[in-house]
């Protein structure tokens, strides 16, 4: 049995956990559920030795374990099947498979027909009919999941952590992995899921754990939970946004989107974005609400320009028909796009506050007006309240809040009719939260359209005036704020 | 602040070092005709490295601008001397010195915007791109010129390289002029802010609307050109288009660069720093001369040099 007790882990300023206990059984599917921050990554980096300094204990069979690093956690007999594949396209099977802990013959030498024999083993107990040869780039997502179940039981793990192994996945794929978990939970195998699809946990999972803001919230038998309750406590948390008042006038629409399709760029027969419509009104901000992989930054990044070449269906700005290639064209149609990531998309770090805001303004064979430039940063500085000590300050030297108001203050330079704002309060704490908060509900009563996209819900409710959910790429529900509750939009988005 | 000071100078500091060093070691260094020698010396770098620093600025590298001074400067010599005839047409074309220079010029953009535009429209690394150019151009050379060197290109093309005008030799004049004309660029233009941009986050730079593509493009060209000019000026003070000009030039501007403080990832660096870094590298070459230094230890200790300059650099920005 796989025991935690009171495990905390906090990064500077946040306590991610705060004390999260369970128990997982072996020969059980140990299902753990939460929402989107609610703490699972890091949990799960904790129990593979990603993460070291912890408090707590991580308790294995009656011994309490202490791992150094991830070989420690691979000893001790964890293995872990990532959401992310990592494995290595150019390298085979076999060679995969063995990474890092190659076999040797006895010249020291890499013994390859050693591991090929045991990798053909392995490949017919996961019923994947290759040679070991064969290139991993030649397999289907599904799988080179499967591989990386491989790899977990080629170093003997007792404990197989899966952090949403079937989102990328097909139908017959996912019978396929569920065939075989049912396999190795035959063989006493303890196995951890985090899926955020109800039917698939409620299919394979004998036990499980909710967890919520750090804490375990509950824990208990599948068979006896209900999907309503488990949802109620994946979420059941006070909101602390001060909603909206409704905007009554909201006539005119500004952006309108007719049929977009977007096709998954690997997999033929999925689309990222599946027959999107909707209208975005003057002086309203509507929320899209979506799980990870439900398309939700794929919808933005369209909108914006960036994905043209591959993109079906119309686009209109104000009611003439757009074609936005880029950016730029985008911009030019006074669209805005607050990203997800401030640090990788959103700001140049390493210059100043002013040289940032002005990035979006500048255009090409102008000479830099300074004074203007300084201007600009000062007014966002005193009408955001940036803190920092002047406009001179290098963006990477700020918080992360005052980091998302120095992009937000970047887009609102080039004076935009349409903001599209992903996660806008993503890692940055609460008193600079509430102040985004209040600032996109003023840019709103100031009669700009606002597309807001957030996994978290109490945020989606609170701010938006209406609400989409989207679910594998395509909206699976519109709500008006006032008929929208957690559950409503969260049974949506499963 | 004094810190903050004390870190930009640092390398200016080790120029004055170095000069004091050598002084001591040798009383021909602080003779004022050793010391425009060396000026002139450094021009011809310090303009090719003035390119290189936008390239590398914006997180590229361009290993092509010794072999594409070699071919500006091999085309600049042979329509000086030979012009272009067409016997079947009866035709002859004679080329001023201006004629030529200007054909020298236009030529070495084409080859960096060529560059530009392999990199942005297939996507290819810098370093693959510029390497093929490399070779290609140096190929180019050898075939305009036979592998002989072109001369007898008259007195007045000879002023480019070798004359004096109020006292200073031009060269020294041209490179202060492209030094000047760049920094303008990068401190005063929206081109220039791009430049940084790009650098420092291409994929945020790209979000707020710049054209990649163009300023990249642009880039190349202007290190492309900066070649030539090194191209014109070493071809005018031989008064002769050689071959195998330039070979190893690239390593010697990328060494200026990054010991001028300019980060090989882009986004930090600026040109007085590539003019001081280049500097360093041409008061070295002379120093070590004046001691009679054998040339095989000379390559030695410019590398070593190097070597100890980034170090220094490295840990500077670990600190701050």
């Amino acid at each position: 049995m796989l025991q935690a007790v009171n495990i905390s882990k906090s990064f500077p300023g946040v306590k991610v956990l705060q004390g999260v206990n369970f128990n997982f059984y072996p020969g059980k599917v140990n299902a753990i559920l939460g929402e989107n921050g609610a703490g699972k990554s890091t949990l799960l980096k904790v129990l593979t030795g990603v993460y070291t300094d912890y408090e707590g204990e991580i308790i294995l069979n009656g011994n309490t374990l202490k791992f150094d690093g991830i070989k420690d956690a691979q000893a001790a007999g964890i293995g872990i099947i990532h959401q992310e594949l990592n494995l290595i396209p150019h390298l085979s099977i076999s060679e995969n498979l063995f990474l890092g802990n190659e076999l040797r013959n006895r010249w020291g030498l890499l013994d390859s027909s050693e591991m090929e024999k045991q990798t053909k083993v392995l490949l017919a107990k996961l019923k994947l009919d290759f040679s070991p040869k064969t290139l991993v780039q030649n397999l289907k997502v599904g799988e080179q999941q499967l591989l990386e179940i491989a790899r977990a039981l080629l170093k003997n793990s007792q404990v197989i952590l899966m952090d949403e192994p079937t989102s990328a996945l097909t139908d017959s794929e996912i019978d396929n992995l569920h065939v075989i978990i049912e396999e190795l939970k035959a063989e006493g195998k303890t196995i951890v899921y985090i899926s955020h699809k109800m039917d698939e946990l409620f299919r394979i999972a004998q036990h499980y754990t909710v967890l919520r803001d750090g804490v375990t919230v509950d824990a208990g038998e599948m068979s006896q939970a209900t999907e309503k309750d488990l949802i109620k406590k994946m979420v059941g948390r006070d909101v602390l946004i001060v909603k909206k008042e409704q905007n009554k006038d909201v006539s005119e629409v500004s952006l309108s989107l007719k049929n977009i399709f977007l096709p998954h760029p690997v997999l033929k027969n999925r689309n990222l974005l599946d027959n999107i419509s909707f209208d975005l009104h003057k002086g309203e901000i509507l929320g899209v609400f979506g799980l990870m992989g439900a398309g939700r930054t794929e919808l933005l990044q369209t909108i914006f320009g960036l994905n043209a070449k591959n993109t079906k269906g119309e686009i209109e700005v104000f009611g003439k028909s757009v074609k936005l290639k880029s950016p730029k064209d985008a911009i030019a149609s006074g669209i805005a796009y607050v990203t997800e990531d401030r640090k990788t998309e959103g700001l140049v770090l390493n210059m100043n506050i002013s040289t940032n805001i002005g990035l979006t303004t500048l255009k090409i064979g102008e000479l830099l007006n300074f004074k203007k430039e300084k201007e600009l940063a000062q007014k966002y500085i005193s009408e955001f309240s940036i803190k920092t000590p002047s406009e001179k300050q290098q963006c990477q030297n700020l918080s992360g809040g005052n980091q998302q108001k120095v992009v937000l203050s970047k887009w609102m330079a080039t004076q935009p009719e349409i903001l599209m704002l992903d996660e806008p309060t993503r890692g940055i704490d609460i008193k600079a939260k509430s102040e985004i908060y209040e600032l996109i509900k003023k840019l709103a009563n100031d009669g700009k359209s606002i597309l807001l996209i957030s996994s978290e819900i109490p945020e989606v409710l609170a701010l938006s005036d209406r609400i989409l959910v989207l679910s594998e790429g395509k909206i699976s529900a519109e709500f008006n704020a006032e008929d929208a509750d957690e559950n409503k939009l969260l049974k949506a988005a499963i | 602040m004094n810190k903050e000071l004390l870190k930009k100078s640092q390398s200016l500091i080790a120029l004055f070092a170095l000069c004091l060093v050598i002084s001591i070691l040798s009383d021909k260094f602080m003779t004022s005709s050793n010391l425009w020698n060396v000026l002139r010396q450094i021009s011809v770098n310090i303009c090719i490295s003035v390119g290189m620093t936008l390239v590398v600025l914006m997180a590229g590298i361009d290993l092509s601008v010794g072999s594409v001074l070699a071919f500006s400067s091999a085309v600049c010599a042979g329509l000086l001397s030979k012009g272009i005839s067409i016997p079947s047409m009866d035709l002859f074309i004679g080329f001023t010195v201006l004629g030529g220079v200007l054909v020298a010029l236009i030529v070495g953009l084409l080859m960096g915007l060529f560059n530009g535009w392999v990199i942005t429209k297939f996507s290819l690394p810098p370093f693959v791109a510029t390497l093929a150019m490399l070779t290609i151009a140096r190929g180019a050379t050898m075939l305009y010129t036979q592998g002989i060197p072109i001369s007898n290109l008259g007195s007045s093309f000879e002023f480019i390289g070798s004359g004096w005008l109020l006292g200073i030799p031009v060269p020294v004049w041209i490179s202060l002029f492209v030094v000047l004309s760049v920094v303008f660029i990068t401190n005063k233009t929206t081109f220039g802010r791009y430049i940084y941009a790009i650098g420092g986050n291409e994929r945020a730079a790209f979000l707020s609307g710049i054209n990649i593509k163009a300023v990249k493009l642009a880039v190349y060209g202007i290190s492309g050109m900066m070649a030539a000019v090194g191209g014109i000026l070493v071809t005018s003070r031989l008064n002769s288009a050689q071959p195998n000009a330039g070979a190893s030039y690239e390593l010697d501007s990328i060494a200026a660069v990054v010991i001028g403080g300019t980060s090989l990832s882009g986004g930090i660096g600026t040109i007085a720093g590539t003019v001081i870094g280049a500097t360093i590298i041409g008061v070295l070459n002379n120093g070590l001369i004046l001691l009679n230094v054998s040339p095989f230890w000379q390559q030695v200790v410019k590398g070593l040099v190097i070597l100890l300059a980034v170090i220094i650099d490295q840990k500077s920005k670990k600190k701050a």
